[in-house]
């Protein structure tokens, strides 16, 4: 029981991460009907900035962490710097080709990706040697029916439950969400009444890639440990966990990282060799089974 | 533009022609002049990187092999003879085709009786065959690579190859008297499965359990830990990466592994302290060599380098350097003939040669050396500490 409990707590603190990843994923899918496979490394920017962030800030260093409200703004400057890259990378390299054929965005997206990777690993000041990540969050660590938890991983799992009811509310209850809404129903109809449609994309990037910043502290946070590739592999699992939950679907890509995350530990439990090909298997019989995801709807394609 | 190609290319040649020429002449006077002498001057050659991207390795080599020199006084006393010996240090720059080029020339012209290193396997393996070819007895420095003495009955190294560890791991728990241990590996990678095999075949202990995961993509080790923390071993091995050790200690003290913990060589980087913080005390780590090692034959040599060289402390090169220059002197003084195959069969026969890394004893059908080794541990401010030195 108590083993089980302590599963369950890795299989969401790794679920967490792969739910606000492939939120990303499923939001940009959803809007501009793109696969952004370079979705990963902004986690990884978001980590690689916190790191920088975080030695700005290194003379409000205490005991080894920082202050609350201190962490707050390097969470919030991080989330700001990622999702403007993010809003950058879209007008440079996807909107000149938003009209062109998918397979042509697909590829600058996997263009971009490698970019993203190597220009970091290029300069002098960041490298490709992993680097330790600053502790951020208190950590302690509770001992709760047998299991042993940590309080990062508490904060982990709230703040990315927080951030989804958030996003959540966003898309359904303001104005800017209805926005989105229509446009990821019909872009040319929306632009008809009067939407700016290249508003809206920016600002799905926008909290597309501040979402990535998150789950890339927490990430590090939980395995403090940064690099330029640490996010091509995330990027792969969240992707898996989008299509899983049904891509486009908001609540789908939440249920579908979790439930990927969750697989993934229970499947290396019985087999530590078996568990990264869970995901995989996952979703093969998912797709066989219900094409469109877990929460997908099945729409034609006119042509 | 051809013009100017042209116009290089002839300047390329005649420099080239030029140098040839200079290194050639003080060679043929420094043979003329040694056969008027009565007992034959002992050459041994030295090959090092002292020039690129290794040139503080190379320092350091070449430190180690001045304090041999210092105490041998520039004689080798062989049979009641005494001899003057000359070390020939020749820079390879790291590469494997100036390595190629040393050998030539130090087996040439110089006619050394032996050649001390290089430290790079993939210099090592490129020059190897030209040392078996000549019948050049050679002891490599830091070469790990498994093929490097696999190139023929002339080629030694004085390092241990990687997964000696793990019987120096599995010896110094049974030093410490631990009977239970439990294993995490990562099973894509060649140095971990290797550590872990020799850990296994030699621990007298039980291993409770062993738990994998492949690649280095991987960073939740949390599943496999808890699953050894519920076996509750004595000693806690992880022969992995430096990249992945830090994750792994911080997360085996979460997930309730109190034990010791043990790794290899690859945890001697401070980065594996940084990312694991507060866990990382008490961790041992198996090493080469420590200049903090209380044996007695180790403070002998770190206390004869600090005197030739004050401002630092050696360090693994130039105690290996050290080492395979002894074990290449020891030879000399201890060969049926004194020539290269002489040397050769001495060197093969070396049996407990005290070292100051301990005793070592040459294992005649790989030529690795079975030697012993320092144990290091971390402090809590992620500071490293010789603790052992272990004799497997």
């Amino acid at each position: 029981m108590a083993t089980i409990l302590q599963y369950l707590v890795y299989g969401l603190q790794l679920g967490s991460v792969y739910a606000l990843l492939a939120l990303g994923y499923t939001m940009v899918y959803g809007i501009v009907g793109m696969i952004n496979t370079a979705h990963g490394d902004f986690l990884m920017i978001g980590a690689l900035g916190t790191f920088f962030i975080a030695k700005l800030f290194e003379n409000f260093h205490v005991d080894g962490t920082y202050p609350m409200l201190i962490v707050g703004l390097i969470i919030l400057i991080a989330m700001v710097i990622t999702g403007g890259i993010a809003v950058g990378v879209e007008a440079i390299a996807y909107r000149p080709l938003r009209n062109k054929p998918r397979m042509i965005a697909l590829i600058t997206a996997v263009g971009v990706s490698m970019f993203l990777e190597n220009f970091p690993r290029a300069l002098p000041f960041i490298g490709p040697n992993p680097r330790p990540f600053p502790t951020l969050f208190i950590n302690r660590t509770f001992r709760v029916l047998g299991a042993s938890i940590t309080s990062t991983q508490v904060i982990m799992i709230v703040l990315a439950a927080l951030t989804m009811v958030a996003l959540d509310r966003f898309v359904a209850k303001t104005k800017i969400g209805g926005q989105m809404r229509a446009v990821s129903m019909d872009k040319d109809a929306a632009n008809l009444m009067g939407i700016n449609v290249n508003k809206v994309i920016s600002i799905t990037f926008f909290i597309g890639g501040a979402l990535a910043a998150v789950s890339g502290i927490c990430y590090a946070s939980a395995y403090p440990q940064v690099e330029v590739y640490m996010g091509s592999w995330l990027g792969n699992m969240s992707f898996v966990a989008a299509v899983l939950g049904g891509i486009g679907d908001i609540r789908g890509a939440m249920l579908g990282g979790f439930i990927l995350g969750i697989a993934q530990i229970f499947a290396t439990a019985i087999n530590s060799t078996f568990g990264y090909a869970v995901g995989f298997i996952i979703l093969i019989i998912i797709l066989l089974v219900k094409p469109a995801g877990i929460m997908g709807k099945l729409t034609i394609e006119k042509v | 533009m051809k013009k100017a190609l042209a116009l290089i290319l002839m300047l390329v040649m005649v420099l080239s022609l030029a140098a040839c020429g200079s290194s050639a002449a003080p060679a043929a006077s420094s043979s003329s002049g040694t056969a008027a002498a009565a007992p034959e001057t002992i050459k041994i050659g030295f090959v090092f990187p002292m020039s690129g991207t290794g040139a503080m390795a190379g320092r350091y080599s070449t430190h180690g092999a001045d304090v041999l020199k210092e105490e041998l006084g520039g004689v080798i006393t062989v049979n009641g003879v005494d001899h003057p010996v000359e070390f020939i240090y020749a820079d390879n720059e790291g590469s494997e085709e100036k390595t190629t080029n040393v050998y030539q020339k130090l087996i040439e012209e110089e006619g050394v009786i032996a050649i001390v290193g290089p430290d790079a396997s993939k210099c090592a393996l490129a020059a190897g065959p030209i040392a078996q070819n000549a019948g050049c007895p050679n002891v490599a420095t830091f070469a790990t690579n498994t093929a490097v003495t696999e190139v023929g009955n002339y080629i030694f190294r004085a390092c241990f190859i990687d997964p000696f560890q793990g019987a120096v791991a599995a010896a110094y728990c049974e030093e410490q008297g631990y009977k239970t241990a439990c294993i995490m590996f990562n099973n894509a990678d060649a140095y971990s499965v290797g550590l872990k095999d020799a850990f296994i075949e030699s621990f007298d202990g039980e291993v409770l359990g062993i738990e994998e995961y492949s690649g280095s993509d991987v960073k939740d080790y949390n599943v496999q830990l808890t699953k050894l923390a519920a076996q509750n071993p004595e000693v806690l091995l992880l022969p992995n990466l430096n990249v992945e050790l830090g994750l792994q200690i911080q997360q085996a003290r979460t997930a309730g592994l109190t034990c010791p913990i043990v790794c290899g060589d690859s945890a001697d980087t401070p980065d594996v302290a940084k990312v694991a913080g507060a866990a990382s005390d008490g961790v041992a780590y198996v090493s080469a060599f420590s200049a903090e090692s209380t044996a007695p034959a180790a403070k002998a040599f770190v206390d004869a380098y600090v005197a030739l060289y004050p401002d630092e402390l050696p360090n693994s090169n130039a105690e290996l350097t050290y080492e395979a220059t002894k074990m290449v002197v020891w030879a000399i003084q201890n060969a049926a003939t004194l020539d290269r195959d002489g040397v050769r069969d001495a060197i093969e026969s070396i049996d407990g040669l005290e070292l100051p890394s301990g005793s070592m004893t040459m294992v005649a059908e790989t030529r690795n050396p079975s030697k012993g080794a320092v144990i290091m541990q971390y402090d809590a401010e992620g500071v490293t500490h010789y603790v052992a030195t272990v004799n497997p």
